[in-house]
């Protein structure tokens, strides 16, 4: 392979470059960026960025010297908009083509937003700019702020937002937020966390119509004409005053770019759980991939795939399949929530240390007297062992 | 010189946080103590709840190595050092002393 096209320059593709060199690959390298910035890393988005603590300095994923030493043709700032396999060229959407021989495709996801047009003041949490919008937002005085969606992201959010000193509320259409994770019963328990954050949790309802206001003063450049938020009417008639609106109601794979590419998309880019899509000269990794039939949108899973992928790449065939425990983790109210496995509607759920009504708790799910899964709240050390105890039995060794 | 806690309730394996600022992680690897700062060069976590293998403990949160020896991390996502610290045993307590201090007070 003379010239592999990594397009996204994100998590999964800034570890798919690296991986790429690391694994021996000489030629020549390019990588396609739709955002005009370097590789930077998104968890702390809705965390210290939002809060103040970490500034964008903090964000970037590598540095100057390792950018060198991957002597990559970084095209940022430019989106691909199509993948021509028979020609084997990747196309920008300035008019250019990218020549190539294999692709790894680690375009992501995007925040879903809202159907229709909404007022000024309702934000999505995706990217450094809209994480800088948001936060300019907050940083105007006390002020309501409702959060759609009570899912992670919202819920680092609404805490973040919390630890501003604005007045919160959660909305959830579900009657409990990440039951379908969690299991009912540890849905409630991080759900809890939002009481004692000082935030309202909203569920059973969802979200009717968003009332704006005339901008009283001149709009600013851009929002002219558009009312800006004042208001959320709900579902069941309950109208919250609203002067912030954040959306957190999940992200969309960005694989609009690969129609008519041959590649199978649903709901993300079929692969194998090599990575390998139905080309073996073209990868998918991390949060745009569907691999052996999952999509996960971690940020373990998107630095971990493209060592298989790549390697599955340069070989032409999937000589390597990801044996993944997932995991990710979430900061909210000052406390740390980690999961690692994958749990059963039918597991049984065991709290190994501390206790659901206190201040934190491992539980750790069961089947058949096997682990499956772990859940810890504020508990990262007994965690830490029992995810490992995972890992060794998914690899088939016996339990350390 | 900060006394930790007694050699006994350090076992091989463990760790403990001493609360110092910055906290200071203290570590048990198969008999041979180490200390380094306890939070993670790479983002917040604290390296004493991390998991111990030999001489490298990995970070809990994103599985960044450190070298307990030198502080070096050995793989991404961190890349800058952890300070360390010398621990010594008195009397059956373990005593660290801070980088810092070294040669100015001790
Ligand atoms: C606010 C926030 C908080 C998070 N917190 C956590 C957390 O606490 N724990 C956790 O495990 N995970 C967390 N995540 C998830 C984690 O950040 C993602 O799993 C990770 O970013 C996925 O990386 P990726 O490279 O696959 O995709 P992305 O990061 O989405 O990057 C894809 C890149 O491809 C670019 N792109 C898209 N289409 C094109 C195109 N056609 N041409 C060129 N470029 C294109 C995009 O602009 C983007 O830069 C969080 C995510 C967000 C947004
Ligand atoms: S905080 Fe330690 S590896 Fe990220």
């Amino acid at each position: 392979m003379r010239t592999v096209t990594v397009v996204g320059a994100s998590l999964a593709g800034l570890y798919a470059a690296r991986e790429l060199r690391a694994q021996g690959f000489d030629g020549r390298l390019v990588v396609v960026g739709e955002e005009p910035h370097a590789p930077y890393d998104r968890p702390p988005l809705s965390k210290g960025f939002l809060t103040g603590g970490a500034g964008e300095e903090t964000l970037a994923l590598g540095d100057a010297e390792e950018t060198d030493e991957l002597a990559a043709e970084w095209l940022l700032g430019v989106r691909a908009r199509g993948l021509d396999v028979r020609g084997r060229t990747v196309l920008l959407d300035d008019g250019r083509t990218v020549p190539t021989d294999g692709v790894v495709i680690a375009t992501g996801a995007r925040a879903r937003r809202l159907p229709g047009a909404v007022p000024a003041g309702v934000h999505t949490l995706r990217t450094l700019e809209e994480a800088r919008d948001l936060r300019g937002a907050l940083t105007a005085g006390p002020c309501h702020v409702v959060v759609i969606g009570g899912g992670f992201i919202g819920a680092e959010t609404a805490s973040s937002c919390a630890a501003l000193g604005h007045d919160v509320t959660v909305v959830e259409a579900a009657p409990l937020p990440l039951a379908g994770h969690l299991g009912e019963r540890l849905a409630a328990a991080c759900a809890a966390l939002h009481d004692r954050g000082g935030v309202r949790l909203l569920t059973g309802t969802g979200v009717r119509e968003l009332h704006g206001r005339r901008a009283s003063v001149t709009p600013a450049a851009g929002h002219r004409g558009r009312d800006t938020v004042a208001a959320v009417e709900l579902s069941d008639g309950r109208v919250l005053p609203a002067d912030v609106v954040v959306v957190g109601i999940g992200a969309v794979p960005n694989t609009e770019w690969l129609a008519g590419s041959d590649l199978a998309v649903d709901d993300g880019v079929l692969c194998d759980d090599g990575c390998v899509t139905r080309l073996p000269q073209v990868v998918a990794v991390g949060d745009v991939a569907r691999a052996g039939g999952v999509r996960s949108e971690h940020w373990t899973s998107a630095t971990q795939q493209p060592a298989v992928a790549v390697r599955n790449l340069l070989a032409g065939a999937t000589v390597d399949t990801t044996r993944p425990v997932p995991y990710f983790w979430s900061d909210q109210y000052g406390t740390r929530i980690q999961f690692a496995g994958r749990r059963g509607d039918g597991d049984t759920v065991r709290i190994t240390d501390g206790a659901l009504d206190e201040d934190g708790f491992l539980a750790v799910f069961e089947r058949a007297g096997r682990t499956t899964a772990a859940l810890a709240v504020g508990r990262s050390r007994p965690f830490t062992r029992v995810r490992r105890e995972l890992l060794s039995a998914q690899r088939g060794l016996a339990p350390v | 010189m900060i006394p930790v806690c007694r050699l006994e309730d350090l076992p091989a394996g463990e760790a403990v946080r001493v609360e110092t600022s910055p906290p200071i992680a203290v570590f048990n690897a198969d008999g041979e103590l180490y200390a380094i700062d306890d939070t993670c060069s790479h983002q917040d976590a604290s390296l004493s709840e991390g998991w111990l293998e030999g001489c490298l403990v990995e970070c809990p949160l994103h599985a960044a190595s450190f070298d307990l020896r030198t502080g070096r991390p050995t793989c991404l996502p961190a890349r800058r050092p952890v300070r360390t610290h010398r621990v010594t045993v008195e009397d059956d307590v373990v005593h660290l002393h801070l980088a810092a201090e070294e040669g100015t007070a001790a």
